[in-house]
Formats: structure tokens, sequence, C-alpha cells
């Protein structure tokens, strides 16, 4: 039988996710950030709404720059018929993820992702 | 009092002994219209803001849904004093007319470190009325820091077709507006317009008195018109949010439009660029010289 050694258990990461949702002003990644949103699966911080006036990236790659991890993008959807005037919800909504290790020992938590 | 008995109108009442007070002019009207909102700050007296703290902590009587306003508080009261100053008076006749119906009436109190932030949302359901509106009064009693976490709204989101918290994913948006206000201070919003209580991350307990008002009349030409043709109608009505998407920014202005048409009656109103007049164009006249268009029953 064997048995993992306080080594092996101090180095298996611990890995929550951050979540990053920003909107922009054009289905283009690179277009400009005119929303954002924050989910902190670590529970380190706990972004709320109308925390910040400034966005946290300029654009949609500006994230990717720093490590974030696009996971899911909106699709492009013609107009119902009939409502092709109409304004909703926001059109371009990105969604990334960093995975970060909350076991590590020192510091602060690693992104990974 | 019947209509041959009708009160000479002065500077203060209308024919029916209303308060007039100080009606929005139409640059004003077009800048709600754009905004879904109007501000008014520290029009309530510093006197009246400190008889305030005690009565919204004690709690306000319920008034029915519908109750038309001159029976919804009692004579004298504080809230029907806060109607009748002329900046208030004024703002929600020329928005809502006369006699409106009080929806209903709210006392909101956020404890100091207390309580989350709302999501973003519009109040009660999806309301795509297309040429009319309910207001909802807000009214500070104290000053309002960034701390005190003071009502976030959205500029220009009020004709967006959402339902209620199905925006709670939108935390923060570009241009969005975090109150920080004087005491005294009424803001008017339009109500699809976009908003949410702040978290209060301050020492202060802090009040918001909210009333409903829907219009008992149609809402065309309500405000002081002397200036319907002034040119900052055109560019109020024209403005562009930091948020909007350059694309749903356009629809903006063509629905704007369509809201300005229609309290003023002018049904050929439109922006420099034409974004209603344009996409509307479906001439019937026949080019002169060309041949008479037949049908497919004529051609049968």
């Amino acid at each position: 039988m064997t048995t993992l050694d306080s080594t092996t258990a101090a180095a298996t990461p611990v890995l929550r996710q951050r979540v990053l949702v920003l909107y922009l002003d054009n289905s283009a990644l690179d277009s400009r950030v005119i929303g954002w949103s924050r989910y902190d699966g670590t529970g380190r911080s706990s972004p709320t709404a109308g925390d910040s006036d400034e966005p946290p990236y300029e654009t949609g790659v500006a994230a990717l720059l720093d490590g974030w991890r696009l996971i899911q993008a909106s699709q492009l959807i013609p107009p119902y018929p009939g409502g092709e005037y109409d304004v909703s919800f926001l059109k371009h909504e990105f969604v990334f993820e960093q995975l970060v290790d909350i076991g590590a020992a020192h510091g602060a938590p690693a992104a990974t992702g | 009092m019947t209509e041959t008995e009708a009160e000479p109108e002065t500077a203060a009442t209308t024919a029916n002994g209303e308060p007039r007070g100080t009606l929005l002019s139409s640059v004003q009207m077009a800048r709600f219209v754009a905004r879904g909102a109007l501000r008014l700050d520290a029009v309530v007296p510093d006197g009246m803001n400190a008889e305030a703290l005690g009565v919204l902590a004690d709690g306000m009587e319920h008034v029915p849904y519908g109750t038309p306003l001159s029976q919804a508080y009692r004579e004298g009261s504080f809230v029907q004093r806060l109607l009748e100053l002329p900046q208030v008076a004024g703002a929600l006749r020329s928005l809502v007319g006369p006699e409106p119906a009080v929806d209903h009436h709210a006392v909101h109190i956020r404890e100091p470190h207390g309580g989350e932030a709302q999501p973003l949302h519009a109040d009660s359901i999806i309301d795509v009325r297309p040429d009319a509106f309910d207001v909802q009064l807000m009214y500070y009693p104290q000053e309002v820091t960034l701390e005190m976490g003071g009502t976030l709204s959205v500029p220009g989101s009020h004709l967006r077709r959402t339902n209620e918290t199905d925006t709670g994913r939108y935390q923060n948006l570009r241009g969005q507006d975090r109150l920080v206000c004087p005491a005294g201070t009424v803001v008017f919003l339009h109500h699809g317009l976009w908003h949410g209580g702040r978290r209060n991350d301050s020492e202060t307990v802090r009040y918001m008195y909210k009333i409903r008002f829907a219009p008992r009349v149609r809402q065309r030409l309500l405000w002081d018109t002397t200036d319907l043709h002034d040119p900052r109608v055109n560019s109020e009505l024209d403005v562009q949010f930091p948020w909007y998407e350059q694309a749903a920014g356009r629809l903006e202005r063509y629905n704007r439009v369509l809201l300005w048409r229609e309290l003023t009656g002018d049904s050929t109103f439109d922006l420099t660029h034409p974004w209603v007049t344009r996409v509307t164009n479906r001439p019937t006249a026949t080019a002169p010289g060309s041949a008479p268009v037949r049908s497919e029953e004529d051609a049968a």
C-alpha cells in the first residue's frame, strides 16, 4: 500500500474559479468594454452591483493578455421578426475564467489559467 | 365645485385650483425622455428634511393602489407638503399630468454596514407601453455620500425591454450613476429605468422615500412648451451613453423619437439623423411616365 507523503500533498493544487463577464461594444473580442461583472469562487472578495465606475480592462483582448481564459461568447442571433428596432439585453457578452490555487502556501493565491 | 364655479386661474394655481408648480421646459422633458430620469438637487428645505427623518422612521400609512393624489395624503401631512413644493409639483405635473394616481409608496431604510446591493432591476414587471409611462419619485432627506450606497441607476436604460431582475448579472456599466446628492434631493425615474439600492458601507442609516405615480390623462404636451422648437431638444434626444453598444445606441434614438412623437403629437418629428423617417419611407406614388403596376389579380 502506498501513501502520499507530505511533499506530494502540499503540491496538490486546490483550484477555485474566478469569473469575469465583459460586455463589449460589438461582437469583436477586441472591441471596447462597456460593462463588467465579477464573481469570485475563492471567497476572498465579494464583487457586487455598482462597486466600480472603471472597467478592469479596456477591451476583451486586454483580459486575454492578462491571463483570463475565454469560456463563452454570445451567439449572433438575428432580431425576432417585428422586433428589429427593440432594445433589450446587452448583446455582446464574453465570459472568462481564471483558476486560482487557494492551496498556495505563501502570498497571494496563484492564478493558473 | 362645479364647472361654473371654477376659480380664476392664477400664477400659482390652475383653473381647478391645483398647484401648478414650476413646470418643466421642453429641453428638460427631452432630457427625461433620453435619460429616463430627472434629478432636482436640494429642492426640499432643511426644516422639512429634518422632519422627514422622524416621519420616515415611523413608517407611512398604506395608500391603496390607484388613489388619486388629492385623496392619498392628509391635509397638511408631510407628504402632501413635499408634493406641493413648486419644483416637485411642477415636475410631477409635467411628467404625468394633473391628479395622477398613487400606485404605491414605500420607505427604504439601509442600515449601516447592512444588507447587500440589490441586483440591477426595473420595478414591477416588463412594461413596454409606447405612449404612457409611470414615474417613481425618490426623495433623499439626507446628504448621500458614495459610502452610504445611494441608488445605482443606468441613464438611458428605460426603453430596454427587460423584465425586473433579469438584468441582475450586470454589476457595472460605463456611465452608470451612483447617486451622491445633497439633502433634500428628489429624483423622478421612468418606470423602466434600471436601478438598484447599493450596499451601505457607512456608519449612517440611509433613508429614501419612494412614491410611484400613474397618469390619469394622456401624457401629451403637459409641460411648458414655449421652447418646443429649441435646438437643445434635438441634442438632448440625440445623446449617446457610454454603456450603449454602437449599434443599439442608434436603436435607442429610434425609440426616443417614437416616444417624443407620442408626447408631442408631432408624427413627423425626427432627429438630424432621421432614424425613424429613413426606415419608414415606403412611397406609394407612381413615378411619372411609368407603367401602372398590375397586381396578380389583375393578371389572372
